[in-house]
């Protein structure tokens, strides 16, 4: 028997009618308000280099939410859901992971894939039209952007639990690994979420669930999505920590974030942390926030604004100034023109061969997928379908093929993500 | 019936009716509904059996060496046992399948050999099953599922459709996902509702599975290796009232996954077949041969990949086609196979590939059931509408 077995083992150990053990709730339920870190004393004690890092990062994070939010306007992008007001969670998100834990991002979470090290145009590429996912998950230790909603949180916690069961049959795996998923205020209503936080729970598997709980799933109000006295709250019944952070106070979030992703390493459970933020922009480029929300309560949000909030407190406490602003802010407008510039670039070339389309069905195509890839490749060499293989040289189906400028800018200075999906940082 | 041991250890054709009722007995166990199940009347024979005669003999295999009499059921959990043996990735996950050793004791005796960690009992929940398996596999690991019923699967079809069937396209090839998913499927065994669905064909509809359903004791060993062996997904569909069947059978070559067989060989017509009808549709022939009609009986084995080959060779052979499946015909499987047979083998046609399938009706309480069921009566019907005449 190991500790794996024992944790999946029947614990009757109490009287007839108890089955098994119950456990003091106490521990497991979030403070009564979310915790804090700018404008109390707490800020003192941050190290001012991950408060310049975390400034730094937000900054470009949020240029690079407004730079794609233009590209799906101008068609170069199908479409894009930003993460504007929320990036004091995506960042930080990416910044407490090591090389060999994994991320599970839902579809808004390009900023969070980005931030790990993996190149904008690739975490884009869904975006792009190009492709289902544009990295190798393997390698960033990133798994594609789920649009299913919450499907993704049952695979961390499996994830989680095989990094576990291998590390104990396997010498040479990697150790400590913590999968971290993050889910949406709507995303908490899924079954799938549900199922993800009893497995968690059940096998105690090292997993940290971010709710980004920023008022809607669309349009509808988390007032409709549920009855629970906070999202943090859900964890409790299943057996989890719950554990509430402001989520538009960056520190904040690294710190409570940090602190649930080494619990789980250490092998204490699993835990969910709601992080309170807002959505600045609508849903998607396709949405019309105004039909469902006034713009009295975005206005009074942006003075809850991440990027701002934490700006603030670095000049008040003299740690930024006029320059150290310029220089955050020209190198957010460099990384907004390389990306431009590698949209520009993708646009000369062409869109993937139609052929491949029946490359990764299977390991090997069936043989009724070798008849319908034979028809259309004989189509594409007889032209039947237009100039098919030789489109687009614009649109959200254009791609370049290398783009060795494109590595993330928000990665950390350090190698923070897989092989392959290094920083340029500056 | 609170265990596998009072399973009585042979069935036969004459005794389908004890059979039927014994197999309800194990789907009772789960419904919690014994009532009507275990007391039903008989099923008319020919619902239920096994291919390949009437012998009888003892089940009792245990190792995976040497030759004897074989139940599905243990041959199924000799592929299991092999398989976490030879492959330390493969785990083993499901409801009841540790302790109790599965409600049909597929996986009886594997915890305690292996330990929980490789046959791990779950919490109650199909998507969170299926979903931690995808996390799994996407780490390096052979999971194989267990869904305890055909019907009970359905919690589970997002992860299936969304993601599993998916994963490997959408990122390209980098991440297969080698995940064996086992499903005890279909009738005829007295069942209440929702322990007797044919689901079948929402599987084929999903690109990205493999689709696998044994009709022998030696394919469900050799074909279940082979589906934990594959880098796809595939969903193994068990035909649940075969599970008492027996065999002399051997574990030996891994047949390849899409591969038909034809079991018997006739000139009159073919019958195209998989899974629980395959001892309908012999029984069949042997009653057809009475009266001096050779069938030729083709077994699918795998719904996808489809082997067309085998089955235009099977049809041209004779002319004329009848696919037989218990699940409902419309949008069935069936369909796509009198399709393809059409497409294929028009010239060689001298009458229009007819179905025998189910009812279009959800599945019928248990003493309606054998209405609904392929019979040999009705194929044999099917049989005579082939335009003899001409
Ligand atoms: C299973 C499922 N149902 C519906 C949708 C359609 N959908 C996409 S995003 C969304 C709202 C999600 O809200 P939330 O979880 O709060 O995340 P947010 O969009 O706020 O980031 C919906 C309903 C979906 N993607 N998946
Ligand atoms: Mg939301």
């Amino acid at each position: 028997m190991t500790i794996l077995d024992a944790s999946a083992a029947p614990g009757q150990t109490g009287p007839p009618s108890s089955h098994g053990p119950r456990r003091d709730p106490a521990p497991l339920l979030p403070d009564p308000e979310p915790v804090r870190v700018l404008g109390t004393d707490a800020a003192g004690e941050v190290d001012p280099g991950l408060l310049r890092e975390l400034y730094r990062r937000l900054v470009l994070g949020r240029r690079f939410n407004q730079q794609a939010t233009t590209l799906a306007r101008q068609g170069s992008l199908a479409v894009y859901p930003a993460s504007t007001g929320q990036e004091a969670c995506q960042i930080a998100a990416a910044m407490v992971l090591r090389e060999t834990d994994w991320l599970f991002p839902s579809y808004r979470d390009t900023l969070a894939v980005t931030a790990r090290g993996v190149p904008p145009m690739d975490v884009l590429a869904l975006m792009r039209g190009h492709t289902h996912c544009g990295y190798d998950p393997r390698l960033a230790r990133t798994a594609p952007l789920s649009t299913p909603l919450a499907t993704q949180a049952c695979h961390a916690v499996g994830l989680a639990h095989a990094a576990r069961l291998r590390a104990a049959a396997d010498p040479a795996a990697d150790r400590e690994v913590v999968a971290l998923a993050l889910v949406g205020d709507g995303g908490t209503s899924e079954g799938d979420f549900h199922e993800a936080l009893t497995f968690a729970g059940v096998l105690r598997a090292p997993v940290v669930f971010l709710v980004q709980n920023n008022g809607y799933a669309i349009s509808v109000p988390l007032s409709r999505q549920t009855a629970a006295p906070t999202l943090a709250h859900k964890a409790v019944g299943y057996g989890v920590t719950g554990r509430l952070v402001d989520g538009n106070d960056a520190p904040a979030v690294h710190a409570v974030l940090s602190e649930a992703v080494e619990h789980a390493r250490a092998g204490h459970g699993p835990v969910l942390v709601e992080a309170i933020t807002y959505r600045l922009d609508a849903h998607t480029s396709a949405d019309d926030a105004t039909r469902y929300r006034a713009q009295g309560e975005v206005d009074a949000w942006r003075a809850h604004d991440p990027v701002t909030r934490l700006e603030r407190h670095l000049r008040e406490t003299g740690q930024l100034d006029d320059t150290g602003v310029a220089t955050v802010t020209r190198a957010a407008e460099e990384f907004a023109a390389r990306m431009r510039a590698q949209v520009a670039q993708a646009a000369q070339v062409p869109a993937p061969d139609p052929r491949t389309l029946f490359a990764h069905v299977y390991a090997e195509p069936t043989s009724q997928l070798r008849e319908q890839a034979a028809e259309l490749a004989a189509r594409l060499e007889a032209d039947l379908d237009g100039d098919l293989d030789v489109r687009p040289d614009s649109g959200p189906n254009a791609r370049p093929d290398v783009h060795p400028d494109a590595r993330g800018d928000l990665a950390a200075a350090e190698p923070a993500a897989g092989p392959g999906t290094r920083s340029d940082l500056s | 019936m609170s265990n596998a041991t009072s399973i009585p250890p042979t069935i036969t054709t004459t005794a389908s009716a004890l059979a039927g009722a014994t197999a309800a007995g194990a789907a009772a166990e789960v419904a919690g509904a014994e009532a009507g199940a275990a007391t039903r009347p008989a099923v008319p024979a020919g619902a239920l059996g096994r291919p390949g005669g009437r012998s009888r003999g003892s089940t009792g295999s245990t190792g995976s060496t040497g030759s004897t009499r074989t139940t599905m059921v243990r041959a199924l959990n000799t592929a299991l046992r092999d398989a976490l043996r030879e492959d330390p990735d493969v785990h083993v996950l499901g409801e009841d399948v540790g302790t109790l050793g599965g409600v049909f004791r597929v996986t009886d005796g594997l915890a305690a050999e292996f330990g929980a960690h490789r046959c791990l009992d779950t919490p109650l929940a199909e998507a969170g099953i299926l979903g931690i398996a995808v996390g799994m596999a996407m780490y390096g690991l052979r999971p194989v599922v267990e869904m305890q019923f055909d019907a009970f699967a359905y919690p589970a079809f997002e992860q299936l459709a969304s993601h599993v069937a998916k994963m490997r396209n959408r990122t390209a090839g980098r991440v297969p996902l080698p995940i064996t998913i086992r499903v005890p499927y279909g009738g005829g065994i007295g069942g209440v509702e929702h322990h007797s669905d044919s689901s079948e064909a929402y599987y084929v509809h999903t690109p990205g599975l493999h689709v696998v359903t044994p009709a022998t004791v030696a394919d469900c060993y050799g074909l279940l290796r082979a589906a934990i062996a594959s880098d796809d997904p595939v969903v193994f569909l068990e035909p649940k009232r075969l599970y008492w069947s027996s065999e002399e059978f051997t574990p030996s070559a891994v047949p390849p996954i899409g591969r038909a067989v034809t079991r018997r060989h006739g000139n009159a017509a073919t019958l195209i077949t998989y899974g629980p009808s395959l001892p309908v549709c012999l029984q069949a022939a042997d009653a057809a041969a009475a009266e001096g009609w050779d069938l030729a009986v083709v077994d699918l084995r795998s719904l996808v990949p489809f082997d067309d080959e085998t089955v235009c060779a099977a049809v041209r052979a004779t002319g004329r086609a009848v696919v037989v499946h218990e699940a409902a015909g419309f949008g069935g499987v069936g369909a796509e196979i009198a399709a393809r047979v059409t497409e294929r083998c028009f010239h060689h046609l001298a009458a229009p590939v007819l179905r025998v399938t189910g009812f279009d009706i959800p599945y019928p309480p248990p003493l309606l059931e054998h209405h609904y069921l392929p019979s040999v009566d009705r194929i044999l019907d099917t049989v005579a509408r082939l335009q003899w005449e001409q």
